[in-house]
């Protein structure tokens, strides 16, 4: 049989966005284990379910072009390159954090990796994205800022005030909604007068599209022409995912505001699994070698437990610093 | 030294840094085109160009947030609201991000930039336009706050504001844009941020005021000198950082202070600023610190009405007096 997705993308590439959603998800697996344990606390919002959306966009954006999220951001910044050891301890709230452990889950933050941050005030990240791509544009820099979100955030004012901000000073914003159906318990239908969110954005003249979030080649190419337009008429662009999260909105979720039917109609939707079956079946890979993967990222996460549990607290002077430069 | 106003002292401050560095922008409602509901922007669009001093829409929340993101992109800007009371739409960014991104970020990131806000009562603007809101800054850690009360004050605080690397909130306050003084015109002239200047010395009582207030202390000063009072007067300049060690000196010399705040008397500056001294002068103070504050009332609009919120200075004048009756 004729590959499809060869035809899309070499192998390497389709086998490293396969790496990337089976480490997101076994990551988020003992994120979970590690909260049910105490090691984790505060907040935690796993992405499990909705890894297509974070590794199909990160592959098709250019290295320098800004990320941000809000805050179930973990695979956003393990995608884009921070060590899931790092990642980790910084959700024990541990010294070798990515922020030395004092942002947590919620605000992850990597300027190397131009990964901007997670925000944990919905739709804190909107104005923010526009200002780093005003900055880019300024400065000259071939970069633009790509601003994910959840559909929870397209009824707080930032939302439309960025959106109108973006597109009247012609900035090249990438807006991926992650449209994962609810916000907390609140489904989109019972918060969006419009429920089609990529709709709402002809109130600014800009384009927009949806796509199948649970597909991470659909995913890729839909973000790689949106990112290619904006970065070429310098002008922001939507684009909504549509997704769904296996597990509740936080640990402290049961989720009773969903029926089982559904959260079943959506696992049978899985991109993992359904992105693997295409991998073989399609050639590009075989069942020994995808296993592998799995092997590796389980290795790579237990490490970063490891690290976590072994590093250091932060020491007590630590408190006052980073306030003021 | 040439005389200019508090107003021209500010335009000339943005033009100053704008000339110096490239990376300083402007952004505010109608701060480009209409060049400032103050005029404090004159002249910017025509000298710096559309990409450097720019009109944006009525979305203060935002204003403030493209600021924050473009600081963090290596920029340095000057984001205008057009008033204080409009800040309230933008305390979602200002106090959830803009205070709050360097240190939960574990210290990767600055946020250069400068929040201008006109404000203060007086002008018969009614409840919504003339509120004093400096505590709602001060309050949150992660921001400067600056206060300036003279021309010369003005330029220098603006401009060492937009070199630093902290977010500076920086209240204007709309009684001095019109007042006059010696300004220095040398463009490396700079106030450093937290060092509070003793306007005036004086002995028997220390009056702690800041912005607006300070002027009027000066004149009960004034008042006071002639039946033989002397009042020293701290300006703070800045409220974050405080230099509570000029005026808890000042307190132990003199062993009697009134502070003075145009904001509400609840959970305000004055408070806190007399929790210091009680504090740090406890065994030196020969009368209980006073406050003169604004009522705690919504600005009604009558003038008649206005001036009975605002504290004047009879009102600091009285408080001094009391200090020094010895009837507590």
């Amino acid at each position: 049989m004729e590959s499809k997705l060869r035809a899309i993308l070499p192998d390497a590439e389709l086998l490293k966005m396969y790496e990337q959603m089976v480490l997101a998800r076994e990551f988020e697996e003992s994120c979970a284990e590690q909260y049910t344990k105490g090691h984790i606390t505060g907040f935690l919002h796993l992405y499990s379910g909705q890894e297509a959306v974070a590794v199909g966009a990160t592959a098709a954006l250019h290295r320098d072009d800004y990320i941000l999220s809000a805050y179930r951001e973990h695979a956003q910044a393990i995608v884009r390159g921070a060590e899931p050891r790092r990642v980790m301890a910084e959700l024990f709230g541990k010294a070798t954090g990515l922020c030395k452990g004092k942002g947590g889950s919620m605000h992850l933050f990597s300027p190397e990796l131009s990964f901007m941050g997670g925000y944990a005030i919905v739709g804190g990240q909107f104005p923010i994205a526009v200002g780093l791509a005003f900055a880019a544009t300024y400065r000259k820099e071939d970069r633009i800022a790509a601003c994910f979100f959840g559909d929870g955030a397209v009824n707080q004012g930032t939302f439309h005030e960025s959106l109108n901000w973006a597109r009247l000073w012609e900035l090249p914003v990438l807006f991926v909604c992650e449209n994962n159906f609810y916000g907390i318990g609140t489904s989109v239908a019972r918060a969006s007068a419009l429920s089609d969110i990529h709709r709402r954005t002809c109130g600014y003249d800009i384009p927009s599209v949806r796509v199948d979030g649970m597909d991470v080649v659909a995913v890729h190419e839909a973000v790689k022409r949106g990112a290619e337009w904006v970065r070429e008429q310098s002008r922001p662009y939507l684009i909504e995912a549509m997704t769904y999260r296996f597990r509740g909105h936080s640990m402290a979720d049961p989720g009773k505001y969903r029926s089982l039917a559904e959260v079943e109609l959506w696992k049978a939707r899985d991109p993992i699994p359904n992105f693997a079956k295409r991998l073989v079946e399609e050639g590009i890979a075989t069942e020994a070698q995808l296993s592998g993967i799995r092997q590796q990222a389980l290795v790579t996460v237990a490490d970063a437990v490891a690290f976590a549990e072994e590093s250091p607290w932060p020491e007590d002077d630590e408190v006052y610093r980073d306030i003021y430069v | 030294m040439p005389e200019m106003t508090y107003r021209d002292a500010l335009n000339l401050a943005l033009k100053e840094e704008m000339r110096r560095d490239p990376s300083v922008v402007i952004w505010g409602e109608d701060v480009a085109l209409y060049e400032g509901s103050f005029k404090v922007t004159r002249g910017l669009l025509a000298e710096f160009g559309e990409e450097r001093v720019k009109d944006t829409p009525i979305s203060e929340n935002t204003i403030v947030g493209v600021a924050a993101g473009a600081a963090m992109g290596g920029l340095r800007p000057v984001a205008e609201l057009m008033t204080v009371n409009f800040a309230l739409l933008a305390m979602d960014q200002i106090i959830n991000h803009v205070t709050k991104i360097r240190y939960m970020f574990g210290g990767q990131v600055t946020l250069p930039l400068v929040i201008r806000a006109p404000g203060g009562g007086g002008s018969q603007l009614a409840a919504q336009h003339s509120q004093s809101l400096e505590t709602y800054f001060m309050h949150a850690p992660g921001m400067y706050v600056a206060v300036p009360a003279t021309a010369a004050d003005a330029k220098g605080l603006l401009k060492s504001a937009i070199r630093d690397d902290n977010p500076v909130m920086f209240l204007e306050h709309e009684l001095l844009y019109n007042s006059k003084g010696e300004v220095p015109d040398d463009p490396e002239f700079v106030i450093p941020l937290g060092r509070a200047d003793v306007k005036r010395a004086g002995k028997d009582v220390t009056i702690v005021a800041y912005s607006r207030m300070t002027i009027l202390a000066l004149q009960a000063a004034e008042e006071l000198e002639k039946e033989g009072i002397s009042c020293e007067v701290v300006d703070l300049r800045t409220l974050t950082p405080l230099d509570e060690e000029t005026f808890v000196e000042s307190a132990k010399r003199t062993g009697r202070a009134v502070v003075v705040e145009e904001c509400w008397r609840s959970a305000g500056l004055g408070g806190h600023l007399a929790a210091i001294i009680a504090e740090e002068c406890f065994d030196r103070l020969l009368a209980p610190v006073r406050r003169v504050s604004g009522l705690d009332v919504p600005m009604p609009y009558s003038r008649k009405l206005e001036r009975l919120c605002i504290p004047q200075v009879e009102g600091i004048a009285a408080a001094v007096r009391e200090t020094l009756s010895g009837k507590y």
